[in-house]
């Protein structure tokens, strides 16, 4: 056991610069021996940056660091894994194509001989003393998001670490994932482990923190016992302002049908059948949500439906008129429009905001004149959706790819919107966004079913998707497993269809 | 000459014309397990001909020649480890520099070994014992020296490959750099050690061709064995077993390419047989979604950088 009296991590005044951004200052951050420790905060609070100095991936311009009450000089990931410090990053660092227990002993030095047997055995351990059950010989690729976490859980404590970082941990997980992974982390806890827990989900503090940090703009605004404190308390800590729980969404009367898909079939990357059989329709002044978690096909039907993946099998009806393996222009021109899971995929991020917003409508007027681009139209154009949208840069000159995720985001949605959409397919438009801009986003969805616009909405949260919708449709393996109407969808059915278990009859629309 | 008869003679000759290829095939595929592709297998291959040669005239030792050449390979290799991995340069652009000035230098260094009777020639070794098996005796144990190393090559390079902590480094590194390096393997090390590896390798090649497989130098002699090497690369799924299958299936089309003539085929077609065949195989290859269907290293021609913000 540690020895509880000396804190576990203590980092004082840390500073961080990067160009243009003050991603931490002053940070003061103490951390028990033996307590989980939520770092809270939105995104672009600087959280995961001061985790990635812990860890020796950037180094701090002013700041001391002291581990187990000894000044500690961390260069390196390898410095801080000396120093038992373990780090689960939100983007898992494993090799797909390799098998869990080459993974798990990449890099440690030590034998020449693949250490086949000692592998082994230190895996029962870890599955005894945690729950932490993976097959040695899996390949990466064919595991769950949980399983995968589990092996990054697994890499660190392997490297003998006693203080584990997990940066979001369940961003990628399904609800009962995420409960796993809590009593995992709460066995690891009760067995002397220190763990920092980064999120910036509110329930998730209650669930499983000791204490709570909260960060804001690169500043500690306060760290809480997690008992003495609310979830009012803490949202207003971390966006400096109250915040709305509830989003209004009133009774839209529903159009005529937008979108007809009929018996679906799409391929991989990998040339493997991603999307099976997938029927469903969509109409004008009505959000459907696809909920389901990543890697199910979802992916693939959003890519197919925006001319972006050809279609095998099947139909995709645009009111009424059959666009199937369409290309993207004659859809965009049809009222399609696409925000992708990817951020930088839907954005040359090399680009000013300005030509972002104009990547749709670049030949049409006023942008357009002959073969000229009128610069002017473009800036007047710029400037009003920056102003609409609330875009937060520098200047429209700004290339994009400095804005942070959330303004992306919000430029992509302003590009996407402000015409006059008739359907809005949105894949994952809030992942990775802080409250602030999640509650933002969602608010343009909701105003844009009020208009009249049909909205697919993809999604792996599945508040989100329940908040937003009036159709929930589940995917699994490329199926979809059922359709239920939002009043009859509650979190549990939903996350039993999402593994595949339960299948309603898809109701006749 | 009865039918089975004639296919053994081939496969027996096959055997020593696959060989250049099995070494430069072996490089290549480790290069490649490393993230790096080499396109100056064909440079390298040529330099390791003429500086064999060239060594063997002036020592009259054949393991000197070899050895030089095969360093000479390593050594042009490393310009290329320079030019992708430290200053990441487009490899395709770096590995076809590599390649024009292999056969530039070669050229000009190799005029004045044009013609000349070989001093040092390596004799084949039977193996005793091994060599008296019927069929199998004298089609894989009366070779010469480089025959057996190439051959013994493949199952040590399997074993690295995946069965040991090096060979679990090297594939991290041409899967996902940035894996290996947040768990502390050394990149640029890895890819540094597999790129000059694939050198060392071409230049044995190169060597086998001039000192025992013609043995003479001709300018230009590789005459195309580079790019076939790139071909099987792929063939071989980047895998040294499939890699000496390969090698040896082109080894026997080199030979036909010679005994065909005989049945009055023209001599011109017979000579586009390898690159007929090479480009079938580049052709199945060649799409993106084929190319993670073999199983090419993910990072394959992607230059690794850290800190990226």
């Amino acid at each position: 056991m540690p020895d509880m009296s000396v804190p576990a991590v203590e980092m004082r005044g840390i500073v961080k610069r990067f160009p243009g951004v003050l991603a931490n200052d002053h940070v003061d951050l103490t951390v028990r021996a033996g307590e989980i420790h939520a770092l809270l905060g939105e995104n672009g609070a600087g959280k995961t940056t001061l985790m990635n100095i812990l860890y020796g991936i950037y180094h701090p311009d002013e700041g001391e660091i002291f581990v187990k009450g000894q000044r500690a000089h961390i260069r390196s990931p390898r410095d801080a894994i000396r120093l038992g410090i373990g780090m689960v990053h939100q983007q898992f660092r494993l090799v797909p194509s390799h098998t869990v227990a080459e993974n798990v002993v990449l890099g440690l030095p030590g034998n020449f001989f693949f250490p086949e047997r000692a592998a082994r055995e230190r895996l029962q351990e870890f599955a005894r003393r945690y729950g932490l059950h993976v097959d040695p010989d899996a390949r990466i690729w064919q595991l769950s998001a949980g399983e995968q976490q589990r092996v990054e859980i697994i890499k660190a404590l392997y490297r003998g670490a006693d203080i584990l970082i997990l940066d979001e941990p369940t961003s990628m997980l399904t609800p009962r994932e995420i409960e796993e992974l809590m009593a995992t982390v709460r066995r690891m806890a009760d067995d002397g482990q220190t763990v920092i827990f980064i999120t910036h989900k509110l329930d998730e503090v209650f669930a499983v923190s000791d204490r709570v940090t909260v960060l804001r703009q690169g500043k500690v605004v306060a760290t809480l016992e997690t008992a003495r404190t609310d979830k009012r308390e803490l949202a207003r800590l971390m966006v400096g302002r109250d915040v709305l729980f509830r989003l209004e969404k009133r009774p839209v009367a529903i159009g005529p049908t937008v979108l007809e898909v009929q018996n679906l079939h799409v391929r991989s990357d990998r040339g493997l059948p991603a999307v099976r059989g997938v029927s469903f329709s969509l109409a004008a002044g009505e959000i459907l949500g696809i909920a389901g978690v990543a890697g199910n096909g979802q992916r693939e039907l959003a890519e197919a439906l925006a001319g972006l993946r050809p279609v095998e099998k099947g139909r995709v009806l645009l009111n009424g008129e059959d666009v199937t393996n369409r290309p993207p222009r004659a859809l965009v021109r049809r009222g399609v429009c696409y925000v992708p899971g990817e951020r930088l995929v839907g954005t040359v991020p090399n680009l000013s905001v300005a030509e972002n917003l104009i990547l749709k409508t670049y030949d049409q007027a006023p942008v357009c004149r002959g073969i000229f681009l009128d610069s002017r139209a473009i800036a007047s154009h710029a400037d009003a959706l920056i102003e609409q949208y609330a875009v937060a840069t520098p200047s429209r000159e700004t290339p994009l790819k400095l804005l942070s995720g959330g303004n992306i985001q919000r430029a992509i949605l302003a590009r996407e919107t402000s015409g006059a959409p008739g359907l809005l397919i949105a894949a994952h438009p809030t992942s990775g966004l802080d409250v602030g801009a999640t509650e933002y986003i969602r608010q343009v969805l909701l105003s844009q079913r009020e208009k009249g616009t049909a909205v697919l909405l993809v999604s792996e949260d599945l508040e989100e998707i329940l908040q937003l919708s009036d159709r929930v449709a589940v995917m699994y393996n490329g199926e979809i497993m059922g359709i239920l109407p939002a009043d009859r969808a509650d979190l549990e059915t939903i996350g039993m269809m999402m593994a595949g278990i339960h299948r309603t009859e898809p109701e006749v629309a | 000459m009865s039918i089975w008869a004639y296919i053994f003679s081939v496969l027996q000759a096959a055997i020593p014309a696959g060989t250049p290829l099995l070494y430069g095939t072996l490089g290549e595929v480790t290069a490649e397990r490393s993230g790096v592709v080499n396109l100056g297998v064909e440079g390298m291959m040529i330099m390791g001909a003429v500086t064999a040669f060239g060594v063997a005239q002036a020592t009259g030792n054949a393991f000197l020649a070899i050895a030089a050449a095969a360093l000479v390979g390593g050594l042009l290799a490393l310009i290329h480890a320079f030019a992708s991995i430290t200053l990441r340069v487009n490899q395709v652009v770096s590995g076809l520099a590599l390649t024009m000035l292999g056969q530039g230098i070669s050229g000009m260094m190799g005029k004045r070994f044009i013609g000349m009777p070989p001093r040092v020639q390596l004799k084949p070794v039977p193996i005793p014992g091994l060599s008296d098996l019927p069929v199998l005796g004298p089609l894989l144990f009366q070779h010469d020296l480089l025959v057996y190393i190439g051959l013994l090559m493949v199952p040590v390079l399997w074993f690295l490959f995946y069965r040991t902590r090096w060979g679990i480094n090297l594939r991290s590194v041409g899967e996902s750099p940035a894996t290996a390096d947040a768990m502390g393997v050394n990149v640029f090390q890895v890819r540094y050690l597999a790129v000059f590896f694939g050198g060392l390798m071409a230049g044995i090649g190169g060597a086998y061709l001039s000192i025992v497989y013609a043995p003479a130098w001709i300018e230009g002699m590789t005459a195309g064995i580079g790019w076939i090497v790139i071909a099987l690369t792929i063939f071989a799924m980047w895998d040294p077993v499939r890699g000496l299958l390969g090698a040896y299936l082109f080894g026997s089309v080199r030979v036909l390419q010679y005994r065909l003539q005989g049945l009055g085929i023209s001599p011109p077609l017979l000579n586009m047989l390898p690159f007929i065949l090479t480009i079938l195989v580049l052709m199945f290859s060649a799409g993106e979604a084929m190319r993670k269907r073999l199983g090419a290293p993910a990072a394959l021609m992607q230059p690794y950088t850290r800190e990226e913000r």
